[in-house]
């Protein structure tokens, strides 16, 4: 218990200082090339400033020189044309408004930071954006995720094969309990002690993959802080999946829920039919917008605490500013796991109430 | 410039990517990792969950047991107390027994003494009674015997003086 408390400790501890890390890579960011961007008549713009750093983007930037250089990962560009097919190439070549075999990236109106085609004079054409399939940040964010998750997960059973049913040791420790958690006091609970057992990969891989993107999208050095969770489309797949599932494990009483509610007068069912259908759709759309705005929102509070730094020109507000940001991290560290519990149990909910047998009176 | 940037954009390449890498997550876990995690985690609280119905079970045969012993160390004390009973119920009717046998065999014993002496007596007496008259006798001849001469006289006599002598004795 103590070696627990002081491995959280310890994990508090380093979560913090890579949090200063965050304050000095945004002072860094700010300092130079963002002018270009972020500063509007030599104005520091805060709201791209945040906006550059929680949304998307083809390139990982990392910092930029004094001399306006940049250091950054360009990250593959995969696109689909219907005139010109499957194109491939680095992100490199769209980097800073550079255009490349006529696509480049828009800065401005319907399709701001998506890749547009251009016209002869170099603009946007009018035509809709391609199909982008780039692995962007948010993509690579959640691929390192995944492995270190997978690795993880793998050293764990591998673990388990070796010490058989002797007690937990290390990390096993450690993971063991919030697996448990998951089984105990998600799964079992809400979708009963017979029909458990099916879902539980589905939700286990669902937990561990929020709380991980949630806790690296916190770490703010490359490869990890991407706003993996925070991403609407990354939120809405796995959303989806819980929708899916739900459907798909609905039994009679579900359906006859949906269609036929008991106890409900036959004019009623009219109204009451649409209201349930937009009721299947509304559980798991609830889902997408809590994740990605519970994430999303940490992160745009840390980096405004971070902006005001600039947006006051004092190197004095940066005490205070990573005073408010260690506070807002360790908000964030819980946040990051009740997002992720709080989205599994309500798969969880969703999917028992599916599966639940009727009641007989 | 919230709504204007890409944040709550679709994008079909995020969603493809997320589906595939989530997927290919999914199976790799489930096969790999939260099979076994879960075997491994539900054979072990088996194993517990055995070995503590085992320690209860082990409990109850030993408060059965424990029981028993009481009844069976019960029974047995009953039953040394019983013996000690009747040990001590016999040990004194022997002893009465034995004193009574003693009692009349030594009361005998000395019946039979008692007889004995009465005979030797009557026969010592008998004894003594002849002894003496045949030395009344013979002093009686020695002193009479100058006097009587006729032996036939002399027998007369005798018997006239102890025809007096059994008269007198009784």
């Amino acid at each position: 218990m103590i070696r627990l408390k002081t491995r959280f400790l310890y994990l508090v501890i380093l979560l913090l200082g890579l949090t200063v890390g965050t304050a000095g890579s945004a002072s860094s960011d700010t300092g130079k090339d963002e002018t270009e961007s972020h500063e509007k008549g030599g104005k520091f713009d805060a709201s791209s400033f945040i906006m550059d750093h929680v949304a998307d983007s083809h390139e990982w930037h990392i910092l930029t020189r004094k001399d306006g250089s940049h250091v950054a990962i360009y990250l593959p560009v995969i696109i689909y044309d219907k005139n010109s097919g499957l194109q491939i190439f680095s992100s490199e070549r769209l980097a800073h408004g550079h255009s490349y075999r006529g696509y480049s990236i828009a800065h401005e109106g319907r399709y701001a930071g998506k890749i547009v085609r251009l016209d002869e004079a170099g603009h946007h054409d009018g035509s809709k954006p391609p199909l982008d399939f780039s692995i962007t940040k948010a993509v690579f964010g959640m691929m390192v995720a995944s492995v270190i998750l997978l690795l993880l997960m793998l050293g764990l059973a591998r673990s388990y094969r070796r010490r058989g049913v002797s007690a937990p040791r290390g990390f096993q420790g450690f993971l063991e309990p919030i697996i448990l958690f998951v089984r105990d006091d998600i799964a079992i609970p809400n979708i009963g002690e017979h029909k458990y057992s099916r879902y539980m990969p589905y939700l286990l891989t669902v937990f561990f993959f929020i709380l991980i993107n949630n806790l690296l999208g916190l770490v703010p050095f490359f490869p990890f802080g991407a706003n993996v969770t925070g991403n609407v489309n990354v939120t809405f797949v796995l959303a989806f999946i819980t929708f899916l599932i739900t459907q798909f494990s609905g039994n009679r009483s579900h359906w006859r829920h949906v269609f036929a509610a008991p106890g409900v007068p036959l004019w009623l069912l009219p109204i009451m039919i649409p209201i349930e259908i937009i009721g299947l759709f509304s559980k798991p759309f609830a889902l997408m917008i809590r994740l990605f705005a519970n994430i999303t929102a940490g992160h745009i509070i840390v980096l405004s605490l971070v902006a005001l730094i600039f947006i006051f020109e004092s190197v004095f507000v940066a005490p205070v500013s990573i005073f408010f940001v260690l506070f807002m991290d360790c908000i964030e560290l819980l946040v990051a796991f009740l997002q992720a519990y709080v989205f599994t149990l309500l798969s969880a909910l969703f999917i028992g109430m599916a599966t639940a047998e009727p009641e007989h009176h | 410039m919230l709504l204007q940037s890409s944040l709550a954009s679709p994008a079909i390449g995020t969603v493809f990517w997320t589906t595939l890498i989530f997927l290919m997550l999914l199976f790799l876990l489930w096969k790999f990792a939260w099979g076994p995690i879960m075997k491994a985690v539900s054979s072990r609280e088996d194993m517990i969950r055995n070995a503590l119905d085992a320690a209860e079970k082990a409990r109850e045969e030993m408060k059965v047991l424990q029981a028993d012993n009481e009844i069976i160390l019960r029974k047995a004390r009953e039953e040394r107390d019983k013996i000690l009973r009747d040990a001590r119920v016999a040990y004194e009717r022997m002893m009465s027994e034995a004193k009574e046998k003693s009692q009349s065999e030594s009361d005998a014993m000395v019946r039979r003494a008692r007889e004995l002496i009465e005979r030797e007596k009557v026969s010592a007496i008998a004894e003594v009674k002849r002894e003496v008259a045949q030395l009344a006798i013979e002093v009686a001849s020695r002193v009479v015997g100058e006097t009587l001469k006729s032996d036939a006289e002399q027998q007369k006599l005798i018997e006239r003086y102890l025809r007096e002598i059994e008269a007198n004795r009784n």
